[in-house]
């Protein structure tokens, strides 16, 4: 039922996205100041505003504070293992193509550990949203070193700063053949919104990179203030390249962050290309797989 | 029957498997008996050796490895070379005539001898060379019927090929029968009996 | 209920071991396999790769086994029967998610075609060496079901038994082949489908607001639902409560490692499958599995041959060991043998099993190749002596 529905049939809602949260499970893990509950809340609207059964839509994540976005989500949800919330997710989704299937994990888990995974189910296209909360650090461990610390900053792993290149996501999502590619900051609750609108409606991978801040780990080991301050910093150094090429998107430390939506396309997905294929070689032996058949 | 223990050896690319598996299926699927196919595994591609083992019997086959052989098949020299010395004395030997020359063989070894390769040529097609030696293990050894192993090289080769392979496999067959015959009477007329095969 | 004929092909066939796993897979429902190349275990998804299209359901190959390994257990939760095809090096990876299907209840099958190790060790040679690392290899505590098939018929038919054992039990069942079992190819009979007793997955009968996905009925093992359905689950590798949701508690975590333990422990006997041969007189026992089990029979025959008690007991079901088997077989026997292709792992469950009652000889082999059963019947001429 829709929120407004609730509201109208006066069901007791304590917060617009409630019915699309697990209820029972709050409150939740997150720190104060985190940027990953933001996100969840942009997610739930976005699942309203989506118009999708909200029983066909399952959400999967892997290890970590992102990790644990699944467990308050209200849908069919998967709490895997570090790194590996894309294979499940590759698997869920051939094995009931019906489903929406989101992955919803940290930088940490789906690019250091789960690296591999990523690229392979992008070149795949892979019928899945990846929503990467990226807040450059581990933080279910402490604040260690991730594929995405800037150079510079500290972290227990890098205790004197970080000297390792990190990784420019959306270049990778590029490469790896994504047919949607966004990024976005806490601060820009409204366009995280509408790219997971239009990511939910994209056939393929649509991979998302938000920008998230870790006020007790990250930011506070390197002086940057609290979660305030953060999006502060997010909303001054900001700045929107809709169609950016993703070469040039890389971050730096405290530096400017190119925001926007940089690659919508379309390219065949995993399955539809299985299907086309063994149509063709198999004529009319084959029937389409995850499609409804008459009975005959 | 007692258990009866088979080489086929050659170059990948021969249709070594082939040939030890239409054997294998004729006796187990058509001749009623129980028989094991095992292959030797290796990095080995194409133009490499190969072989591969194939023990037939009226009872459940335990130890899946053959030891000392009751018939050797062998497509190429160093199938020949590395395997000769396997064979039991009063074993079979079959070999590809322009591809190998025997040596020197354990004590009673009943050699025999067919241009496999060439009769393939003839035939149309040099890759049908597998299915005459299947013809000839069939024709010289009898231990299979024609008819199971005709069976096992229709249904193991690719479709459309069915003819041209049963013309080898004839062909094999119809050698194996002549060269045992001969050899019959060849002993025959120096007052020897024949040889039995009493596998 | 009866397997679905799309997927069984009935007929007599002269096929490997690794072939015949496959149309076992086929008939026991499998639809959903995942995996990855690897030596000598690649034949069983090259076969289900060409055979799915037609059968209708799913074959990925993955870029690893790790994926592998929990893609699978992602599409148990779309509702498929699954399976991935491994051997030694590909085992050691997907070892975190063998817990993860053993924490979660995911039903699913793993094939190990066994090779000789450690690491890279013999690509293209047999070993037993992996049944301790399928028992013990993931951390934490968990009971897995595994069995040791020694012929390509048994490939087929112990490979229906593999899922169905998933299902009723909800464990990551382990199907350890090895290579010569692998890439021996033999006659194999496929029977009709109606012939083929097949275990459906057990669906919740309740609706959504009433279901809890760990909530056991008293029956140990929980029903399913899949995503989809309608019942919003959370399915977590964490310690979990009845409801799936994390709860860390030393009292969850007692109550939910014992039920995953129990339900295995406490059925020990459905799941005993050990097939004895002359063991009511015998003197001297061999145990074996797998390919061992062929060349222990040829050794055992010999010796009776020669007029010496001998027993042959051949574990089917190698895990849950059948230690109260064993014990009972303890009464009479007064020497186990036990040769294996590794230096001497199921002989610790029997030595434990039999507990100082008889004696009990390990007769080890690193691998390569199997034993010569000259070695075996050696052993049993000492053990009688």
């Amino acid at each position: 039922m829709s929120t407004e529905q609730a509201v109208l049939d006066g069901l007791e809602i304590d917060n617009p996205v409630m019915p699309y949260l697990r209820k029972d499970r709050i409150p939740h893990i997150w720190c104060p100041g985190c940027g990953i509950g933001t996100t969840v809340n942009c997610f739930a609207r976005a699942l309203g505003e989506s118009g999708l059964d909200l029983d066909k839509v399952a959400v999967v994540s892997g290890i970590g504070c992102t990790g644990r976005v699944a467990g308050y989500m209200n849908l069919d949800s998967f709490h895997t293992t570090h790194g590996r919330p894309i294979p499940f997710a590759t698997g869920l989704k051939l094995a009931n193509p019906e489903l929406k299937v989101v992955v919803y994990s940290g930088d940490g888990d789906l690019f250091a550990i789960g690296g591999n995974h990523f690229f392979h189910a992008a070149r795949r296209n892979m019928d899945l949203m990846v929503v990467c909360i990226n807040n450059h650090t581990y933080g279910m461990t402490g604040g260690q070193l991730a594929p995405t610390t800037p150079m510079g900053a500290t972290q227990t792993t890098m205790p004197y700063g970080n000297f390792e290149q990190p990784f420019n996501l959306p270049f990778i999502a590029d490469a790896c053949g994504a047919v949607y590619v966004a990024r976005w900051t806490v601060y820009h609750v409204k366009q995280i919104t509408r790219a997971m609108k239009e990511g939910l409606s994209k056939r393929g991978f649509a991979f998302i990179e938000i920008i998230s801040p870790c006020p007790t780990l990250y930011s506070r080991r390197n002086r940057l203030g609290d979660g305030v301050d953060m999006v502060k910093y997010y909303k001054e150094k900001s700045v929107i390249k809709n169609g950016a090429n993703t070469k040039e998107v890389d971050l730096s430390f405290q530096g400017e962050i190119t925001v926007g939506k940089f690659v919508d396309r379309e390219r065949t997905t995993w399955l539809d290309g299985m299907n086309d294929h063994f149509s063709k070689v198999f004529g009319s032996k084959f029937k389409k797989y995850g499609v409804h058949h008459v009975e005959d | 029957m007692s258990k009866i223990d088979i080489r086929v050896g050659g170059l990948g690319g021969q249709g070594v498997i082939l040939c030890a598996s239409i054997i294998g299926k004729a006796a187990a699927i058509h001749d009623n008996k129980h028989a094991t196919l095992i292959q030797s595994f290796g990095p080995e591609a194409r133009g490499s050796a190969c072989s591969a083992q194939v023990m037939i019997d009226d009872h459940p086959i335990g130890y899946p490895y053959v030891k000392s052989l009751d018939v050797l098949v062998v497509m190429s020299r160093d199938a020949y070379k590395q395997f000769v010395t396997q064979l039991k004395p009063g074993g079979i030997l079959l070999y590809e005539e322009e591809l190998v020359t025997p040596g020197a063989m354990p004590p009673g070894v009943s050699a025999y001898a067919i241009p496999a390769t060439r009769f393939a040529e003839q035939l149309g097609r040099r890759l049908v060379l597998n299915i005459v030696m299947v013809g000839f293990f069939a024709g010289v050894t009898g231990l299979l019927s024609e008819q199971a192993v005709e069976k096992a090289v229709l249904s193991s080769v690719p479709k459309g090929t069915e003819d041209l392979n049963l013309r080898a496999y004839r062909k094999g067959f119809e050698y194996g029968r002549e060269q045992v015959e001969s050899r019959r009477l060849e002993s025959a007329a120096n007052g020897q009996t024949q040889q039995s095969f009493a596998i | 209920m009866k397997a679905d004929p799309s997927g069984v092909l009935v007929g007599t066939h002269f096929i490997d071991g690794d072939h015949a796993a496959c149309e076992g897979a086929l008939a026991a429902g499998c639809r959903f396999v995942a995996g990855y190349p690897i030596t000598p275990s690649t034949e069983v998804v090259e076969r289900f790769a060409a055979r799915i299209p037609l059968v209708g359901g799913v074959f990925i190959q993955l870029e690893d086994e790790i994926a592998s390994s929990i893609a699978i257990q992602g599409a148990v939760w779309g509702g498929k029967k699954v399976m991935t095809v491994t051997s030694g090096p590909g085992l050691s990876l997907m070892m975190e998610h063998i817990g993860l299907a053993a924490i979660t209840e995911c039903p699913c099958v793993f094939v190990d075609v066994q090779r000789g190790g450690p690491s890279t060790g013999l690509p293209t040679l047999p070993a037993q060496a992996d049944m301790m690392q399928v028992k013990w290899g993931s951390h934490g505590d968990y009971e897995p079901i595994a069995l040791s098939p020694n012929s390509p018929q048994e490939c087929f038919d112990l490979m229906i038994k593999a899922f169905n054992l998933a299902e009723m039990y909800r464990v990551p069942v382990f199907f350890m082949m090895d290579e010569v079992v692998g890439h021996m190819t033999e006659r194999v009979v496929i029977p009709p489908a109606d012939q083929i007793e097949v275990v459906e997955r057990r669906w919740t009968a309740k609706k959504p607001a009433e279901y809890r996905p760990y909530e056991t009925n008293g029956n140990m093992v929980p029903d399913m639902v899949k995503a989809g359905d309608g019942y919003r689950i959370h399915i977590t590798g964490l310690t979990h409560d009845e409801r799936g949701y994390p709860s860390m508690t030393p009292a969850t975590q007692d109550k939910l490692v014992r039920r995953l333990l129990n339900k295995i422990r406490l059925n020990a006997d459905k799941l005993l499958d050990v097939r004895e041969e002359h063991t009511e007189d015998a003197d001297v026992t061999v145990i074996s599995f797998g390919i061992t089990s062929r060349v222990a029979t040829a050794a055992v025959d010999d010796a009776r041959a020669q007029g010496l008690k001998v027993g042959h007991a051949r574990l089917v079901i190698t895990w849950p060991f059948p230690a109260a088997r064993i014990a009972a077989l303890a009464e009479r026997t007064k020497v186990f043998l036990v040769p294996e292709l590794n230096m001497g792992q199921m002989v610790q469950e029997v030595e434990r099993a039999v507990a100082g009652r008889a004696k009990v000889v390990s007769i080890p082999h690193a691998g390569g190749t199997v034993h010569e059963p000259e070695t075996i019947l050696a052993k049993i001429m000492e053990a009688a002596r």
